[in-house]
């Protein structure tokens, strides 16, 4: 397989949120504002390189009945490397992702491309995988906060677009949790008919 | 003796001011954990179990048991680990590394004492015990009993009140994901949209307790 197959297969066609479900703390709990998703999704990308690549690198010299205790010390020492950084140079990033910065370290996207990818591949795929996976999940959440945002609070990215009248009456239940659940389902449903369609079609 | 001991060590404030223990705060952790800011519905912990596990009554049972049995043992593990071993030595920024060798281990730790000493409570609850240590509602505890920097005891009771809101959250889900397994849904919900759209509208019902912490 291709590095360019390697790189896209995570963006699309196996997009962690969309098509496996995977990561969906930190992908329903941070989508109130499209700054707290880049913020999380550059973390979680960081440390999904740095891991694929140790895992990758290790992958002949970790005994297989201890790999997943290996693993997890591994993202969990990039998790530490993360939180410290961000705590230091994005204070104010750091304090509105708060718990969901340590929680990385069980977001299932990362463990599931040790396990399931940097484990039998070779080092540059696996790091190739990673940026795939980390943009896919990335791309999850700023499509997913850019809904939550606009609706919520009229503003993209900090940006006001729907004016004041409507900054004072937002669609508030967008930002709260009931609204994370419901727009999900949503997104979801619309996969499902593309889905659908594309398999109506290739009969 | 015995007794006083272990009440000052229960009641003891981590960052060493005065000892305290009321009734009042208590109840308020125990209200907030469990439905004004419910681990599941609100802060949206533990949602890959909430969403796996929900499709029958009996396992959700099962694994809100399991989650409810390792969230305090895992509360008290990390509890005492980071006030009397990290602390004191100033290594405060391993926190996520401990924490999570904690739980691994503790899992492990129970699912062998199960296995050999009550073979029936391990045929309930053994299948839900790997998946517990990915489920970020027992680190997620664990964190946030060190971020609210609560005592010892407050610590036990939130993480219980935490469990039980999983539980209880879990048990709804499984009792109307069972019902609306016959219902006529459209076709491009079915399977988890709709398992969201439940959710969403329990959790719409849970924002109805926010005004009870007052």
């Amino acid at each position: 397989m291709s590095l360019a197959q390697d790189f896209s297969r995570g963006i699309m066609k196996e997009n962690p949120v969309f098509k496996q479900a995977l990561g969906m703390c930190p992908f329903l709990a941070v989508t109130t504002s499209v700054e707290n998703a880049l913020g999380m999704g550059a973390a979680a990308t960081f440390v999904l390189v740095f891991s694929n690549f140790l895992v990758s690198l290790f992958r002949k010299v970790i005994p297989a009945k201890v790999r997943i205790p290996s693993y997890i010390v591994i993202i969990a020492t990039f998790v530490t490397l993360v939180d410290l950084l961000m705590n230091a140079y994005l204070p104010a990033l750091h304090s509105s992702l708060g718990i969901f910065i340590p929680l990385i370290v069980v977001n299932c996207i990362i463990l599931g491309r040790a396990e399931g990818f940097a484990n039998k591949n070779k080092v540059l795929p696996s790091i190739v995988d990673g940026i795939g996976m980390g943009l896919g999940f990335t791309l999850a959440m700023v499509i997913m906060a850019t809904f939550r945002e606009i609706l919520g609070n009229g503003s993209w990215l900090g940006f006001n677009l729907l004016g004041e009248a409507y900054q004072n009456q937002p669609l508030l239940i967008a930002i709260l949790a009931p609204g994370a659940f419901i727009l999900m389902a949503f997104i979801l449903g619309f996969f499902n008919i593309m889905e659908k369609r594309k398999r109506g079609g290739a009969k | 003796m015995m007794n006083s001991f272990l009440m000052s060590v229960i009641v003891a404030v981590p960052d060493g001011g005065e000892p305290s223990f009321s009734i009042a705060k208590m109840m308020a952790i125990i209200v907030s954990a469990i439905f004004i800011n419910n681990y599941v519905l609100s802060r949206f912990l533990g949602i890959c179990p909430f969403l796996g596990v929900s499709k029958q009554l009996d396992s959700a049972v099962g694994m809100g048991a399991a989650v409810v049995f390792v969230m305090v043992l895992a509360t008290l593990g990390s509890w005492l680990v980071y006030h009397h071993l990290l602390v004191p030595h100033g290594m405060e920024y391993l926190r996520t590394i401990t924490f999570i060798i904690i739980i691994a281990s503790l899992v492990q730790l129970v699912e062998m004492i199960l296995q050999k000493f009550s073979p029936a409570l391990y045929d309930a609850l053994g299948i839900f015990l790997p998946l517990i240590t990915t489920n970020c509602a027992i680190l997620g505890v664990a964190v946030l009993n060190i971020d609210d920097k609560f005592s010892l005891g407050y610590s036990l009771i939130n993480s219980v009140a935490a469990g039980i809101g999983f539980t209880l959250a879990l048990v709804l889900m499984a009792g109307l994901r069972e019902r609306m397994e016959t219902a006529n849904v459209p076709e491009a919900l079915k399977g988890l949209p709709l398992a969201f759209l439940i959710a969403g509208a329990m959790s719409i019902a849970f924002l109805g307790f926010a005004g009870l912490g007052g």
